[in-house]
């Protein structure tokens, strides 16, 4: 579906590149989880991967990023916010601001791209609805707090039913409980056949969902796996990225000569379905 | 140093985010607030420096209400790190934004340029001293932003959600700041919903939920098993290791320490 060739990226007025030699292929049903230290690169993979970057933000491209087997480079914005949306990682980045209701906010995207207005409703709706927003349907999209921000523009991607959907950090700001309704909206369309990807930190919140994992420093993929695997391994640790609770106190567990409880999986895989 | 008096807030869409709280914080006292978003957390913290001034009741500072004191004069006092750092981030270069506090509380020459060197050496800026700060990425403009209000000296430290976006380095480098902070007997208080940030930083955590406190008590009250009840009507859930533990019959296991501690004495 989304396939990196031989992608370097650099932005405008840099020497750099923070992008370099990606070759990344994501099918349909795919949720991959992106993780790296910071200024790894994960926010401007999401950029290129949406194809903002360059085409909105400028900056240089080498390479090529395909969809469905075409280059994206030259096609006009309407038909790239068809097949690929992005949520910024700050909600204030990406809000239109020339919307009154929180309603009009999440309905914008799905009306831009002309679709009948009874089905904008709907989708609209529904995506409030997944989120538990509704109650801010009328609320004005200037005046709510952080973690409500985060999730009205959760929404607004999810009324547009793109193909691909890409996060950037999208829980930063959220409680636990958004979190793990975020958490269970996007598995619920993986399962429709749309693809995820999805830049985070919380790497809690990845195990469970992702069915891979990619790893960048400096700007390189240095792992790229299935996800229970990827978690797990040393790799992971090795360039600062914290692994899940689960793996972490089983490792502190095992240093200290012990066996580790039965009980520890149970607890944790509670939590991973959940 | 902080008392908080039954505060109640009222913003002018009528919304009480919040509703009769009493507080008293110590000087030196490292607390975490938790709870849901909405509960009313950022609006409690925003009374700390007089950014917003409470509708019913009282926030006292050192025994002297806030009321009748402007920002400004707060500010020397009570230094509040936004969520957000583009909301506090103004200035050309890294240096001359963390300059900004010290200097309007006075600080010039040597002594301004000691308290710059030393909040960017804290916060891991120091080789950025001379960047812009959107050149830098989400993460390090959340440092630069904490690094602003460390250099002003103030004598108690509100951070807001200080975690989001930050790797494990970046994470442990705020746990060391919260510590150096704690043992030079500045009070901080932080915002979070990293429940494990919360029970391995702070000595004190308390929980509110719809404009309330529910819960106040070291992290091995709050996160055992009694407190769940609370915790969960206001969906919380204790980190792993408080739960594993519980499982186990181990006690209160707030942090990955304790219960691995818990485990080694259990086995004799």
């Amino acid at each position: 579906m989304l396939e990196l060739r031989g992608v370097a990226y650099r932005y405008p007025g840099y020497a750099r590149s923070v992008l370099q030699d990606l070759d990344i292929a994501i099918d349909r049903h795919e949720i991959v989880g992106l993780v790296g230290p910071n200024e790894a690169g994960k926010s401007t993979l999401c950029l290129v991967a949406a194809g903002l970057a360059p085409a909105s933000i400028g900056g240089t491209l080498t390479g090529s990023v395909l969809m469905d087997g075409k280059p994206i480079a030259g096609l006009p914005v309407h038909e790239l916010a068809a097949w690929v949306g992005l949520v910024f990682q700050d909600p204030n980045t990406q809000r239109s601001g020339v919307t009154g209701t929180v309603f009009e906010e999440v309905a914008l995207g799905s009306v831009n791209l002309g679709r009948p207005v009874a089905e904008t409703v709907a989708r609209t709706r529904s995506s409030l609805a997944t989120l538990r927003i509704e109650h801010l349907a009328d609320r004005d999209p200037m005046r709510l707090s952080g973690g409500q921000a985060q999730l009205v523009a959760i929404a607004s991607i999810l009324a547009m039913e793109p193909r691909l959907f890409i996060l950037d950090e999208p829980t930063a700001q959220l409680d636990p409980e958004g979190t793990r309704l975020v958490g269970q909206a996007l598995r619920r369309l993986a399962a429709t056949g749309t693809a995820l990807l999805i830049a985070e930190h919380k790497t809690d919140l990845l195990d469970g969902l992702c069915t891979r994992i990619i790893a960048l420093d400096g700007g390189r993929v240095v792992l790229d796996g299935p996800a229970d695997t990827a978690l797990e391994s040393d790799g992971l640790t090795g360039i600062g990225i914290q692994p899940p609770a689960r793996v972490r106190l089983a490792r502190a567990i095992k240093a200290s000569g012990l066996r580790v409880p039965d009980e520890l999986e149970q607890v944790a895989a509670g939590d991973r379905s959940a | 140093m902080i008392d908080l008096r039954e505060l109640a807030f009222v913003y002018p869409d009528g919304t009480r985010a919040i509703d009769g709280v009493d507080l008293s914080i110590g000087r030196g006292e490292v607390v975490a607030i938790i709870g849901q978003n909405g509960s009313g957390k950022s609006t409690l913290v925003k009374h700390l420096n007089g950014l917003l001034r409470p509708t019913e009741g009282a926030v006292l500072l050192e025994g002297e209400p806030t009321l009748g004191r402007r920002v400004a004069n707060l500010a020397a006092r009570v230094g509040l790190v936004f969520q957000d750092p583009d909301r506090q981030i103004f200035a050309g270069r890294v240096r001359a934004e963390v300059s900004f506090g010290p200097r309007n509380l006075g600080l010039r020459g040597p002594e301004l340029d000691a308290a710059v060197d030393e909040a960017l050496l804290a916060v891991g800026l120091a080789d950025a001293a001379g960047a812009n700060p959107y050149d830098l990425g989400y993460s390090r403009r959340k440092l630069l932003a904490l690094a602003s209000v460390l250099a002003m000296g103030t004598p108690v430290i509100v951070l807001d959600e200080p975690t989001t976006g930050q790797d494990s380095a970046g994470i442990t480098r705020i746990q060391g700041i919260v510590a150096s902070l704690a043992s030079a007997g500045r009070t901080v208080i932080a915002i979070s919903h990293d429940m494990r940030f919360v029970a391995e930083t702070f000595r004190r955590v308390v929980v509110m939920r719809a404009g309330r406190v529910v819960l106040d008590g070291s992290p091995a009250e709050v996160f055992g098993e009694d407190s769940w009840p609370a915790l969960a009507s206001t969906y919380l859930e204790p980190p792993l290791a408080a739960r594993v533990g519980a499982r186990l019959g181990l006690g209160s296991t707030p942090t990955e320490a304790s219960l691995v501690e818990a485990l080694v004495a259990a086995r004799g």
